[in-house]
């Protein structure tokens, strides 16, 4: 969990609470097309979205750089001795860029995605781990499904740069062959040869799992994750309550009711999920009135979630921007200058935001389709979490009022769909200034203000 | 969390229902036409299963399913989902008054089989009682349940009543384990009252014994449809299948998470502070001077232990922050370990809150637990805050948290399995430690007063509550300050 440390003998250091003190190595382990870059990604993506400094290193990647052209199957025969020696320095490339952003660039936790699929492989990465102090921790998917594999291939081979000239049949009956080059030296992890590893391994796409030797919280967590998550197909739905009273006023925060115009987007938003077709929707929503009062538009059952509620803005709640820059002028300039780490006097930050969020996104992972009415700044956060944003972007991302993001997890990433439920209302979002000195004048400040009654 | 089910016949094609704020809770709720809130249909919490879950133990005595089973009890009803254990050794002690020995248990023994048969079909009942009739969520069927076969009648009776079932297995071969959980809860059993040590060890070996032939652990193939988690060797490894929905999920999360190395947990307030004297709750002020005394005794007391390892959290609050200083070792700071927000009563006094808000002062004493301060939390808030420094706690080995009163409270809560009652009048005083030590199926109490004297922030429930109250029966029971 997380909080910075902030004692006098490690002032200079942000220690993150419980996070390992050495770095950690996951490194996957696995047959082609069983969702190692996949897990990878995600995995990457939610770590750093949590704040915890992660980085992939996908050795195929390196062989793609190495290899310019890729041929066939034939580069990855178990006799190919050019292949194997390209596959072997792209590996060794991986690993010294891993050490690198380990040791030198304050990364935290590395994502060494690969088959790693012999024991003398692994032995070699172990090595490597104890040499420079880092914990490892395996992450093998396993599975036979042949649906599976073939919606994999389908899903993230295909539009490979490997297969880029080749047509559907080819590209498959190539991939399948390509498999095949492992399968015989394949050593999956063992519960006894591999006891004294830390590891999970997946089985058949989370049906089932054996995990061994977790070693400290940062383990836990990732193992807890990588447990809730799925591949069933699904869409999350993101929008922001209607318009509020407090909107039309230009006022952050509060607990006000639905203008007119938010009335009319409720009524609009329920007409668009019907027209969705959605099966077995869920509506969440925060605690705060005006995301209820949306809800209630659509006639189906809802969920509050008080983790929703919009961002506490302290001593600044309910104020127009300008009354903050009259008000609390050194605030608003520092919250400029770094809005997502900024914390309200008495109230909240992004930073604390996202920390608060997490058990959401962690519920959304195990949910399929669903509808979360939120805030602005949450939804920032979450929109953050699926498009794998910056905690320089997320508290810029654009999150207009009436309208709805449709999210479709496809391949390694989010399709994102944005559709305006074309019923008016105000902008409430304010850009960053230019000057975002303490010195800057009221009218610097209050030039990106977006206008209101 | 609250779910809010649309009842159609109101709801049809009519616009928004009006909502009101629940004035206890402050939650959002469709209100009927009088204004009133409307009566909820459900009472769920957010994605808690729909349906009661049945967690059944299983595996050879001494491998600690009592121990998982009261800590997972503790741990789901801290987290507000009714959780109820159903231990069968308990029902067959009060069926067979006396223990005589190991052959009670033996395979061949009719009249014991008959019996244990009978007493698990007695707690089955009961945990069906408990899940349909008396609003539980959760049941836990705690026995050895080591044949397929009797795990084959569990899970027909749970499918003839709507029960989802997860089982919890532990697996472990390892002598020393097995010896230390004999000694911690064997040998005081009831069972070996009678006994000596030596009599006692003997005996319940030859018990174990007894099981052994038949056991037929969970198995990846033969089990596969069956949704459990199989915890090995005191968790240094886990096998888990088929995790059905958010309840489980949460479960295997716990249960990954504990462990038996002994440790201690030490809790304690921040020293007193300037708004303590002054009578004045919440607020971010400064330790006093008598706060500073606390500070160095609390170093010298913290030394004296001699812990090994020891962390240290605070909050993110001066008052813990200053305390943690004054140790000079390093510490984290948790923004969850802050105190209760009170919302627009922060920094007030009693005497003004009862005043400004004394229709508040008269719902917070109503129902101290789930009250929420006006723009502010509740104690069920805090708890769902604190849930991920509880995890970390199990996670941990010796550490010391120093935090707040309502935060103390819903910590100790937990430690020492406190109902929603009884948790926010928990008696945390300024300047004593509390130290935990896990034992046995609980955890042993020490509590040191460190001499150095603090203002009483203690409020009693008075005895009238009613919003007609006069303010002096409000303010019978503040305690003294400036």
């Amino acid at each position: 969990m997380r909080g910075a440390s902030r004692s006098k003998n490690t002032q200079d250091l942000d220690k993150r609470v419980c996070m390992t003190n050495c770095p950690t190595l996951i490194v996957t382990v696995g047959l082609p097309a069983r969702g190692k870059t996949y897990i990878s990604k995600k995995l990457t993506r939610y770590l750093n979205w949590i704040d915890v400094p992660t980085k992939e290193f996908n050795v195929g990647q390196y062989r793609r750089e190495c290899v310019k052209i890729y041929k066939s199957f034939e580069f990855f025969q178990p006799d190919n001795e050019e292949g194997l020696k390209i596959r072997k320095q792209c590996a060794l490339a991986a690993l010294n860029d891993v050490r690198q952003f380990l040791t030198d660039e304050g990364g935290q936790v590395a994502v060494f995605d690969a088959t790693n699929t012999t024991r003398e492989r692994r032995e070699t990465i172990i090595r490597f781990a104890e040499q420079n102090g880092f914990k490892v921790f395996f992450v093998e998917s396993v599975c036979e499904d042949p649906d599976v594999i073939a919606e994999n291939i389908v899903q993230v081979k295909l539009g490979s740069p490997d297969y880029i000239h080749c047509n559907t049949e080819e590209a498959v009956a190539d991939f399948m062959k390509r498999i095949k080059c492992y399968e015989n030296s394949y050593q999956p992890l063992d519960e006894e040869l591999d006891r004294d590893l830390s590891f999970i391994k997946i089985i058949d796409v989370g049906r089932r799992y054996l995990v061994n030797r977790v070693q400290d919280h940062i383990q836990s967590r990732i193992v807890y994750y990588l447990m809730n998550i799925h591949i069933t197909p699904r869409s999350i739905y993101l929008c922001r309550h209607g318009e509020s009273d407090l909107n039309i006023k230009g006022r952050i925060g509060g607990d006000s009711g639905l203008s007119a115009r938010g009335k009319e987007f409720a009524k609009a938003l329920r007409q668009f999920i019907q027209s969705q077709n959605i099966r077995d929707l869920k509506v969440w929503t925060s605690q705060m009135k005006r995301t209820i009062q949306t809800a209630e538009a659509l006639g189906v059952p809802y969920e509050q979630w008080k983790a929703l509620n919009e961002i506490d803005a302290g001593v600044c709640e309910e104020l127009m921007y300008e009354e903050i820059q009259q008000r609390y002028p050194q605030e608003f300039a520092l919250r400029d200058q770094d809005k997502y780490r900024y914390r309200y006097p008495k109230g909240e930050s992004y930073e604390d935001l996202v920390q608060r969020l997490e058990p959401v996104i962690m519920e959304l992972e195990r949910q399929e389709n669903v509808l979360v009415i939120c805030h602005q700044a949450v939804m920032r956060c979450l929109l953050a979490y699926f498009l794998d944003k910056t905690a320089e972007e997320l508290p810029y991302l654009k999150c207009t009022l009436h309208t709805v993001l449709k999210l479709t997890p496809m391949a390694y990433g989010c399709k994102v769909e944005s559709v305006c439920l074309n019923v008016d209302a105000v902008n409430t979002h304010r850009d960053r200034p230019s000057n975002v000195d303490v010195s800057r004048l009221p009218e610097e400040a209050l030039l990106t203000v977006p206008d209101h009654h």
